[in-house]
C-alpha cells in the first residue's frame, strides 16, 4: 500500500535564518497507523507539520500526502487533513458550536446558516455525536472564552474530525492537559484510528507518548536521529549491556580483552559494561574464569536512550 | 459555490465577532459622533455663516467616508492579529482559495463598517444634518463601495506589514495624514502643488469624494464640496481595488508560507 505520507529530503530554512530548521528529513507513514515525531524543543517538529499541512513552503524536498503531491495539489491535500495546532486556534468570542460550524462550511460539508437550529440535521447529529464522545455536549452553545484548556483541546478535536480527515495531525496535543484529560485523549485517538482508519501523526517531546506509537521518528536539530518501531528505535539508540564485576577487576579486564569482548568501565556500579551483541553474550560469560561478583543485564528504556542522544549531540 | 459559501461564512464570523464585542461596538460610535457634532458644529458657528458653506454637511460626508474606509482597512489588518493568535492557521489550512479568504474578510469587515455607517446616519439625523430619505438611500451603495475599497487598501497594508506591533505603530501614520489630504474636514480643491500630489495619492480622497458626489448630487452647493463625478471616482476605485487586492494578497500569502 502507498504510504499516506511520504517525505523525502525535506529541507526548510526560514527567511533570514542561518541554519535549516529542518535539514534533510525523510520518512514514510503507513495508512491507519499511529506515527510519532519525537524531539526536544526547537527540533523542527512544528516546522515539519507546517510544511506537511501546506502552511509553510518547503525550501526543498519531495512530499506526498494522501496520494497527492503537496506542492502541485495543495487543495486536494488540505481536504484530507485534520490539524490540531500547538497553540489553540479557536475564536474565543464565538460559541463552541459556531467554531465547528465555520469549519464545516469552510470544508464544503454544509451550507452556511446563521443559527444552529437552521443547520441541516446531518450536521447537528454529527456535532452532537462528537461532542458527546468527548464529553462537551452540554457546553457547545457556550462561548469558547469560558472553556478550560482541556475543553478547548477537546473542541479542537471535535472540529478537526468533522470532515473525516484521512490524516489527523496533532502538534503536542497534551500540553496543558491534566492526567485524566490526557488519558481520555489517548483513548479517543485510539478509537478514532480503529473506527475510521484515520492515520494519526503526533508530535511530542514526551517519550511515554511516543512509546504508544507504531512508528517513531526521533529528530534533533532538524535531522532524523532514529526511525522505526519502539523496539527498533531503542535498539538503534542504545545497546543493551551486561554489567559485571569481580573481586579481581584487573584479571577480569585482561580476560575480557583476551576474549575479544567490547566492554567499558561501568561508571555507575563499578566493574564493566559488556555490550550484548545478539546471542554472543552467553558464550562469553561462560568462558570467563575470573569469579564474578555481579552479573546484571540492562535494557535501557526508550527514555534513557532518548536522553542519551540529546546528550551526545 | 463552495468558495462563495466559505467566503460568506468568514464574513459572517467577522460580523458576529463585532456584535459580541460591546467595547468595540461602543467605541466605533463615539468618534464619528464627536467629529460630526463638535467639529462640524464649531466650524459651522465660526466660518459657516460668513462663507455661506454648510460645514455640517461637509464634515458629515467626510467623516462618514473616513470612518467606513478606516474601519474596514483596520479590520483587514486584524488578520495579522488572527495569525498571531493562530486562528488564521485554521483558516489557511482549509481547502479554499486564498482569495476567498481575503474576499470573505473584506466582505465581513465591510458589513461591520456598514453597521457603523447606519449609526453615523442616525447621528446625522439627531444632529440635524440636512439629509433627505432619498439621499440616505443613495448613500447606502456608495458607502458599500467605500467599505470594499477600504478593505482592499487594508489588504495592501496587510501584505506590507508583518507584525501586529508594526501594524499598530504604522497604521496611524498611514491613516491620520489622509484625514487632511483626503479633505475630511477641509477643502482640498486649491492645495499647493506638493500637498496636491499627496492628496492625489491618498486613497481615502476618492472614498470621500465619491460619498460627497452622491450626497451633493442635487444640491446647489455641490461645486464647493465635490471634486469629480461619482462615476469617475468609481472607475478609479474599481481599478485600485483590483490592484490592491492582487498585490496585497500575493504578498501576504508569500510571506505567510515562507515563514
Ligand atoms: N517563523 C520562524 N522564523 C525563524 N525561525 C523559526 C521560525 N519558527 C521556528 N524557527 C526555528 O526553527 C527551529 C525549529 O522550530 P520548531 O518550532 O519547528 O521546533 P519544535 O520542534 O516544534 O519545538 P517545540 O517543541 O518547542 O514546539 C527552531 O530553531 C526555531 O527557532
Ligand atoms: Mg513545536
Amino acid at each position: 500500500m502507498e504510504p499516506v505520507i511520504q517525505v523525502s529530503e525535506l529541507v526548510k530554512r526560514y527567511r533570514k535564518a542561518e541554519r535549516n530548521a529542518v535539514d534533510g528529513v525523510s520518512f514514510a507513514v503507513e495508512p491507519g497507523s499511529f506515527f510519532a515525531l519525537l524531539g526536544p524543543n526547537g527540533a523542527g517538529k512544528t516546522t515539519t507539520i507546517s510544511v506537511l499541512t501546506t502552511t509553510l513552503r518547503p525550501t526543498s524536498g519531495q512530499l506526498r500526502v494522501a496520494g497527492h503531491d503537496l506542492l502541485r495539489e495543495p487543495d486536494a491535500v488540505r481536504r484530507q487533513l485534520g490539524i490540531i495546532f500547538q497553540k489553540p486556534s479557536l475564536d474565543l468570542n464565538l460559541t463552541a458550536e459556531e467554531n465547528v460550524r465555520l469549519h464545516a462550511v469552510l470544508y464544503g460539508l454544509y451550507p452556511m446558516r446563521p443559527a444552529y437550529r437552521l443547520m441541516p440535521a446531518g450536521y447537528r447529529a454529527q456535532v452532537q455525536h462528537l461532542a458527546e464522545v468527548l464529553g462537551i455536549a452540554g457546553e457547545m452553545s457556550q462561548p469558547v472564552r469560558t472553556f478550560s484548556g482541556g475543553m478547548r483541546r477537546k473542541l479542537e478535536i471535535v472540529r478537526s474530525l468533522i470532515h473525516e480527515p484521512r490524516v489527523l495531525f496533532l502538534d503536542e496535543p497534551t500540553t496543558g492537559l491534566d492526567p485524566a484529560s490526557r488519558r481520555d485523549l489517548w483513548a479517543y485517538l485510539k478509537a478514532v484510528r480503529q473506527r475510521g482508519g484515520t492515520t494519526v501523526f503526533l508530535t511530542t517531546h514526551y517519550i511515554e507518548e511516543a512509546e504508544a506509537a507504531d512508528r517513531i521518528c526521533v529528530i534533533h536539530r532538524g535531522r532524523v536521529v532514529s526511525l522505526g518501531s519502539t523496539d527498533e528505535v531503542k535498539a538503534d539508540l542504545v545497546e543493551d549491556y551486561v554489567s559485571i564485576d569481580a573481586e579481581d577487576g584487573a584479571a577480569l579486564a585482561a580476560e575480557l580483552e583476551g576474549l575479544g569482548a567490547r566492554f567499558a568501565p561501568d561508571p555507575e556500579l563499578g566493574g564493566f559494561r559488556v555490550a550484548v551483541k545478539g546471542a554472543g553474550i552467553h558464550p562469553l560469560l561462560a568462558a570467563v574464569r575470573t569469579p564474578l561478583t555481579r552479573v546484571r543485564t540492562h535494557t535501557p528504556t526508550l527514555e534513557e536512550a532518548y536522553l542519551e542522544i540529546l546528550e551526545r549531540s | 459555490m463552495r468558495q462563495i459559501q466559505a467566503g460568506l461564512a468568514l464574513a459572517y464570523r467577522d460580523l458576529l465577532k463585532f456584535l459580541r464585542d460591546p467595547v468595540r461596538l461602543a467605541s466605533t460610535f463615539v468618534f464619528p459622533f464627536a467629529f460630526i457634532g463638535i467639529l462640524g458644529g464649531s466650524f459651522q458657528a465660526s466660518f459657516g455663516r460668513e462663507s455661506g458653506m454648510d460645514f455640517m454637511a461637509f464634515v458629515f460626508t467626510g467623516v462618514l467616508a473616513q470612518t467606513l474606509f478606516q474601519s474596514s482597512a483596520m479590520g483587514i489588518v486584524s488578520l495579522i492579529e488572527d495569525r498571531e493568535n493562530d486562528f488564521s492557521q485554521e483558516v489557511f489550512v482549509a481547502p479554499i482559495s486564498r482569495y476567498t479568504i481575503i474576499l470573505g474578510k473584506i466582505a465581513g469587515e465591510s458589513l461591520v463598517a456598514l453597521a457603523q455607517g447606519l449609526g453615523i446616519l442616525a447621528f446625522a439625523l439627531i444632529l440635524r444634518v440636512d439629509l433627505s430619505w432619498g439621499q440616505a438611500l443613495a448613500l447606502l451603495p456608495a458607502t458599500l463601495v467605500v467599505c470594499l475599497f477600504g478593505g482592499a487598501f487594508g489588504v495592501l497594508i496587510l501584505g506590507t506589514l508583518s507584525s501586529q506591533r508594526a501594524a499598530n505603530q504604522i497604521f496611524p501614520f498611514i491613516m491620520l495624514p489622509q484625514f487632511f489630504t483626503a479633505g475630511v474636514f477641509n477643502r482640498i480643491d486649491h492645495l499647493p502643488p506638493a500637498l496636491d500630489l499627496l492628496s492625489r495619492i491618498s486613497p481615502m480622497r476618492y472614498a470621500v469624494d465619491l460619498t460627497r458626489g452622491v450626497f451633493y448630487a442635487d444640491r446647489a452647493d455641490a461645486a464647493s464640496a465635490v471634486l469629480v463625478s461619482p462615476a469617475a471616482n468609481l472607475a478609479l476605485m474599481t481599478l485600485l481595488f483590483g490592484i490592491f487586492l492582487v498585490v496585497g494578497t500575493a504578498r501576504f500569502v508569500r510571506r505567510e508560507t515562507e515563514g
